[in-house]
C-alpha cells in the first residue's frame, strides 16, 4: 500500500498489512459499487427511458446499501443434491480472482500493492482463474442450467483469453516492460512526432490492441453480447442459478468488481494510468491525485463497456467462438506484427 | 371445500399422467432439459421438454394446459353480453381484439348489423389493440435475444396506444367495449388529433427498433436461416398471421374473408417475406406495425358520422343456429364457433386461437437445433400463453 515515508510515519510490519488489506477492500469494492450505481442504476436508466432509484438518499445513492441489506437478508439455499462444500467456495474462488487482480495495480508512484516486473502477466493469469470458480459452481449446483452455463462460461472465458493476451503484448512491445508501473512510466514520458507536452497514451498507436481488450473483457465479464454464459432468457442465470442471499451477493460484486479492476487494467496500458500531462512522475502529490485520476479513467472505460452492455442482442455460442478465434485472434495477431515493425523501423 | 368424487378422481389422474411424464423423462437416454412451466423465456406458463445431446436438441416437445381456464365451459353459463369480459383475457396484449369475433358471430345469429360508424370504429380499435400487440413483441423478441433497451422502448411507446385505447374503452387491458349491434360509447372529444399525434409516435419506434434490433448484425446471425418453416409444411400446421405470411403465403383474413369490419374500404397492403426464417417473420410484424399505423390514420380520416348502436332488445336473445366468425386478429386466425340455442347465453363456444396452432409447429421445428435457436425460434413463433390455453 501506500508506503508510509510519504507521510513521514513509520509502522509496524502487522499495521502496514492490515493498511493493505484494507486497501484492498477499498480498491476493490468503490469501484464495484460506483459501477453498479453508476452504470447499472443510474445510466441504464436513463438509457432505457426508465426511472432509475431516485427515493434512497440523494439521487437513489443509499439504494446500493438497501440492495446489499436485501441479499444479506435472504435465505441461504443449498440445493439438496448440490456438492455442499465445492458450493459454498466457488463465489470465493471468483471474488478472490478479483482482489488478486488489484494485487499488481499501481495507483500513483508510491501507491501499490506489490510492484512487480511481470505485473501485467500475473493479472493476466489470476483473471483466468475466475473460470475455475465459475466451473465449480456450475458443476456444483445440481443443476442443469448450471451446468451449462458453467461449461458455456469456460469455453467462452478460455476463448477470449487468448485475444486479451494478445491485444497487451502489442503495449508490452511498444513500452518494452511488463512492469505496470514500467508502462505507465512509458506512456508519460513518450512523445507524438516530437511533442511531448502530453505524453503519448498507447491509445493512439494500439487503438486496434484497444478495441480487441475491449471487447475480449466484455467477454470475460460475460456482459451483452457476450452473456451466453448467464443468458437468463434460456438458462435463467446460468452458473448463478441456485445461488441466494450473500453467495450471490459475492458473485455480483465479483462481476463489477472484475468490470473495474478490468477497466483499470485498460485505463493503464491505454490512457495512461494514474499519471497525469505537465506533472511529474515522481511528484509526491500523485500519490493523492493518482488513484482520483486513475478512477476517472476506469469510469471512462467503464462506460464504453456498460454502453455495449446495455445495446446489443447477445451473440450465439458457436457465433461467439467463430468471433475470438475467426477474428480477433487473427487482428491481434496482425497488430502485434506490425507494431515489432514499426518499433525496429523507429 | 369439499370435493367430490369425481373431482378428487380427476386431480389423482392428472398428478398421475404428470408423474408418468417425469418418470419417461428420467429413463430417457441423454440429458433432459426442462423449461418451464416457469421459465423466463416462456413469458407464461409454457412448459418445453427437450431432449439434448451436447447443445443439440434431439427432440422437443411442447406441453400446455398450465394456464388452462376453461373459457369455452364458463362461456355456456354467461350470457351473451358477458363472455366479451371473458374472451378480453384470451389473448392479453389486444383484448378487444378476441371481443371483435364473438360479437360477429353473434350478431350473425341475431341478424342484426353495426352502424357504419360503429363498424368504422371496430376495426379502429382492432388495429390499435394490433400495434399495442406487436410493438410489444418486437421489445420483447430482443430481450429474448439478449438485449434488454428494445423492451423498455416497446413499452414506452406502447403506452401512447394504451392512453388512446383506455380514454375511449375505460380499460387500458380489458376495454370489454364491444356490444351486439355496435359499441358501448363513441370517441370522446378531441380523440382523433391525440391517435393521429400517437400514429407519429409510433412509426417512429418502427423506425428506431428498425435501426437498433433489426439491422443489428447480431440479431441478423441469429434470427437469418434459423427456425426455417417452408409455406407449405405452415400450411399443413394450421399457422396463421405472421407466421404463415413470413413463409411467404399471401394470405390475411382481412383481406381475404372480412366480415363486418371495413378493411374492404381502405388502402392498405399485406406484407409476406419468401425467406420463412424467424427473421423473416419478425420482420412482417414490424411492417405489420407500421401498416396498422397507416390504416388508423385512414379511419381517423374517413370516420362516418351516425348512430352508434343499432336496435336491439333490452335483453339479448340469439334465435337457435350455428356461426363461425374468424378474424386476423394479432397473433393469428382467431375464430368463435357459436352454437345457439334460442337462450340468453350460447349453448357450446368454441374457440379457435392462434396461437395453440402457432406453437404446435414448435416440436417439428426445434428438432436438431441448439439451445439458443430454442428461444429465438419460440419468440419469433410469438404466442401468448392466454391464447394457447383459452
Amino acid at each position: 500500500m501506500i508506503s508510509l515515508s510519504v507521510l513521514g510515519v513509520e509502522l509496524a510490519y502487522w499495521q502496514v498489512t492490515s493498511l493493505r488489506v484494507l486497501g484492498v477492500l477499498v480498491a476493490v469494492v468503490l469501484p464495484a459499487g460506483a459501477f453498479v450505481y453508476l452504470f447499472l442504476f443510474k445510466m441504464m436508466s436513463f438509457m432505457q427511458s426508465r426511472l432509475g432509484p431516485m427515493e434512497a438518499g440523494p439521487f437513489g445513492s443509499m439504494q446500493l446499501l438497501a440492495e446489499v441489506g436485501k441479499f444479506l437478508q435472504k435465505e441461504d439455499i443449498v440445493p439438496e443434491r448440490a456438492d455442499r462444500r465445492l458450493f459454498f467456495i466457488a463465489p470465493y474462488i471468483v471474488l478472490a480472482s478479483t482482489f488478486l487482480l488489484f494485487s499488481v495495480m499501481p495507483f500513483g508512484p508510491d501507491v501499490y500493492f506489490t510492484n512487480l516486473d511481470t505485473g501485467i502477466f500475473l493479472a493476466l493469469g489470476l483473471s483466468s482463474v475466475s473460470v475455475i470458480g465459475i466451473l465449480i459452481a456450475g458443476w456444483a449446483s445440481a443443476n442443469k442450467y448450471s451446468l451449462i452455463g458453467g461449461i458455456r462460461a469456460a469455453g467462452q472465458l478460455i476463448a477470449y483469453e487468448l485475444p486479451m493476451v494478445l491485444a497487451v503484448v502489442g503495449v508490452v512491445i511498444q513500452a518494452g516492460t511488463l512492469n505496470l508501473q514500467g508502462i505507465v512510466a512509458a506512456q508519460h514520458q513518450g512523445e507524438i512526432f516530437g511533442f511531448s507536452g502530453i505524453g503519448n497514451p498507447f491509445l493512439l498507436t494500439q487503438f486496434v490492441a484497444f478495441g480487441v481488450f475491449l471487447v475480449a473483457t466484455q467477454a470475460e465479464l460475460t456482459q451483452t453480447p457476450f452473456d451466453m454464459p448467464v443468458a437468463e432468457s434460456e438458462i435463467v442465470t446460468g452458473y448463478m442459478t441456485e445461488y441466494s442471499g450473500l453467495r450471490f451477493l459475492l458473485f455480483f460484486i465479483g462481476e463489477f468488481a472484475t468490470a473495474g479492476a478490468f477497466a483499470a487494467i485498460a485505463a493503464t496500458l491505454f490512457l495512461g494510468g494514474w499519471a497525469l500531462p505537465f506533472v511529474s512522475l515522481d511528484d509526491n502529490s500523485m500519490n493523492f491525485i493518482g488513484p482520483l485520476v486513475l478512477f476517472a479513467k476506469m469510469l471512462m472505460v467503464g462506460f464504453l463497456i456498460f454502453w455495449a452492455r446495455f445495446t446489443f442482442p447477445r451473440f450465439r455460442e458457436d457465433q461467439l467462438q467463430a468471433f475470438a478465434w475467426k477474428y480477433l485472434i487473427p487482428i491481434a495477431l496482425i497488430n502485434i506484427l506490425v507494431t515489432m515493425i514499426l518499433k525496429v523501423a523507429f | 371445500m369439499t370435493l367430490t368424487d369425481a373431482q378428487q378422481l380427476g386431480y389423482i389422474n392428472a398428478q398421475a399422467a404428470d408423474g408418468r411424464v417425469n418418470v419417461e423423462l428420467e429413463t430417457d437416454d441423454g440429458m433432459v432439459l426442462n423449461m418451464g412451466p416457469q421459465h423466463p423465456a416462456t413469458h407464461g406458463t409454457l412448459r418445453l421438454v427437450a431432449r439434448l445431446d451436447g447443445e443439440q436438441v434431439t427432440s422437443a416437445d411442447v406441453m400446455c394446459g398450465y394456464m388452462h381456464r376453461g373459457y369455452e365451459k364458463l362461456c355456456e353459463v354467461r350470457s351473451y353480453p358477458q363472455v366479451t369480459t371473458l374472451v378480453n383475457r384470451i389473448d392479453w396484449l389486444g383484448s378487444f381484439a378476441n371481443e371483435v369475433p364473438f360479437i360477429l358471430a353473434a350478431e350473425q345469429l341475431m341478424e342484426v348489423e353495426a352502424p357504419p360508424r360503429a363498424q368504422w370504429i371496430r376495426t379502429l380499435l382492432f388495429e390499435l389493440s394490433r400495434i399495442a400487440n406487436v410493438s410489444l413483441f418486437i421489445g420483447d423478441l430482443a430481450l429474448q435475444l439478449g438485449a434488454q433497451t428494445p423492451a423498455f422502448y416497446a413499452f414506452r411507446d406502447r403506452e401512447f396506444v394504451l392512453n388512446q385505447i383506455e380514454s375511449v374503452t375505460g380499460g387500458r387491458f380489458h376495454p370489454n367495449f364491444d356490444r351486439i349491434g355496435g359499441l358501448k360509447d363513441d370517441l370522446p372529444k378531441g380523440w382523433i388529433a391525440e391517435t393521429k399525434a400517437a400514429m407519429v409516435r409510433l412509426r417512429a419506434f418502427c423506425d428506431e427498433m428498425e435501426g437498433l434490433v433489426y439491422g443489428n448484425e447480431i440479431f441478423q446471425s441469429r434470427t437469418r436461416g434459423v427456425g426455417i418453416i417452408p409455406a407449405a409444411v405452415a400450411q399443413s400446421y394450421g399457422l396463421s398471421g405472421a407466421n404463415l405470411r413470413g413463409s411467404g403465403v399471401d394470405w390475411d383474413l382481412r383481406r381475404d374473408a372480412n366480415v363486418g369490419l371495413v378493411y374492404d374500404q381502405l388502402d392498405w397492403k399485406v406484407w409476406t417475406h419468401p425467406d420463412g426464417d424467424s427473421y423473416s417473420r419478425c420482420w412482417v410484424r414490424l411492417q405489420e406495425v407500421r401498416e396498422a399505423t397507416t390504416i388508423v390514420d385512414q379511419i381517423c380520416d374517413g370516420l362516418p358520422s351516425g348512430a352508434i348502436m343499432a336496435k336491439v332488445p333490452r335483453i339479448i336473445k340469439v334465435p337457435a343456429g350455428e356461426a363461425y366468425i374468424a378474424t386476423e386478429n394479432p397473433l393469428g386466425q382467431m375464430g368463435y364457433y357459436v352454437v345457439s340455442k334460442g337462450d340468453t347465453g350460447p349453448f357450446r363456444v368454441k374457440i379457435r386461437s392462434a396461437s395453440f396452432n402457432n406453437i404446435s409447429i414448435a416440436p417439428w421445428l426445434l428438432r436438431g437445433v441448439y439451445v439458443p435457436d430454442i428461444i429465438t425460434i419460440l419468440a419469433s413463433l410469438y404466442f401468448i400463453l392466454g391464447d394457447i390455453d383459452r
